[in-house]
């Protein structure tokens, strides 16, 4: 490496909001935010907006955010344990609605990377309002390493991570 | 969940218009959701837009997305299929990814695999050119109450 490591882990957050929200539309689209990255661990927050509600009565998020939030959280945090860049794709995702989540208050997922293989990597979330002893959601992710293509920046992180 | 979710189901139940579904959901309208039977088959569409790109190498769909749409497709086939009286609750969905999807719209169908008194297990597909080439599947539970059961008996 020729480029001088990141110092702080607001550095680190702010190089990760970049290349994991705001470079990939749909990540940014929701307004993900990157709360903390280390290496196997990732977490975000998504906040709470009008045109996320599934059900207008109450004003509750529906499910498909928090499933691209879960997914892409549990694929962040497989991306910091790749030592070298690959193309990754996510081969199933199980999710566990345990609750609601209160309107208004942001949702913030919290994923870990606990197994990594040449093929395949395993990865559970939990998302929460502020208790993660009170989840709103929990996942189960596993996803396929080396798949076509080429690794995208955002599966590259694994750079200011791996070390 | 939600009346008026209920209340633009027998409308569109008279009218046949099955897509003003969408409309009653925030979240469907902003993703482009919706359901469509102009085949005679219930089918939900998800139009494609740039928001939805989660590759863009590939460039490919989000695969939140497709999970998302997945149980959309769901929920739309328990209310138009099925007699339910509430908005079903979702607990838990297990999306299978097969295919990584193209910018272009994503189409999924719905079938009900095992129909409980409280419980409701329903498996969908999502494709996009070729029905036979499946891009992602999905199994799910949803808690629903069934119209037998929305008076408790004694």
């Amino acid at each position: 490496m020729t480029k001088a490591p990141l110092t702080t882990p607001e550095e680190r957050v702010a190089l990760f909001q970049k290349l994991f929200s705001d470079t990939i539309p749909h990540n940014k689209a929701l307004g993900l935010k990157v709360l903390a990255v280390a290496k196997g661990l990732a977490s975000m927050q998504l906040d709470w907006r009008p045109e996320l509600v599934g059900n207008p009565e109450t004003g509750v998020v529906a499910g498909g955010p928090l499933t691209a939030m879960l997914d892409g959280c549990c694929g962040m945090a497989v991306a910091t344990m790749l030592k070298n860049p690959m193309p990754f794709a996510t081969l199933d995702l199980r999710i566990d609605y345990a609750r609601p989540a209160m309107p208004g208050q942001p949702v913030i997922a919290e994923a870990e990377c606990y197994r990594i293989t040449r093929s395949v990597a395993f990865a559970r979330a939990f998302a929460h309002q502020g208790d993660p002893k009170d989840p709103v959601a929990a996942a189960a992710g596993t996803f396929m390493l080396g798949t076509k293509g080429k690794a995208t920046r955002a599966q590259s992180i694994g750079r200011e991570t791996a070390r | 969940m939600s009346g008026s979710l209920m209340k633009r189901l027998a409308e569109s139940r008279k009218t046949g218009d099955v897509a003003r579904l969408a409309e009653a959901i925030p979240y469907a309208k902003w993703m482009q959701i919706a359901p469509e039977n102009t085949t005679g088959e219930l089918l939900t569409r998800m139009r494609y837009h740039d928001s939805l790109i989660g590759n863009t190498f590939l460039p490919a769909i989000h695969g939140g997305t497709l999970g998302a749409m997945l149980e959309m497709a769901a929920i739309f086939h328990l209310l138009w299929e099925t007699e339910t009286e509430t908005v079903p609750k979702i607990v838990n969905i297990t999306v299978d990814y097969l295919r990584s999807a193209r910018p272009r719209d994503v189409v999924a169908a719905a079938k009900v695999t095992k129909q409980g008194r409280r419980m409701v297990n329903v498996f969908a597909e999502a494709w996009q050119d070729d029905r036979a080439k499946p891009v992602a599947t999905a199994s799910a539970h949803f808690l629903v109450k069934s119209s037998d059961e929305a008076e408790p008996s004694l």
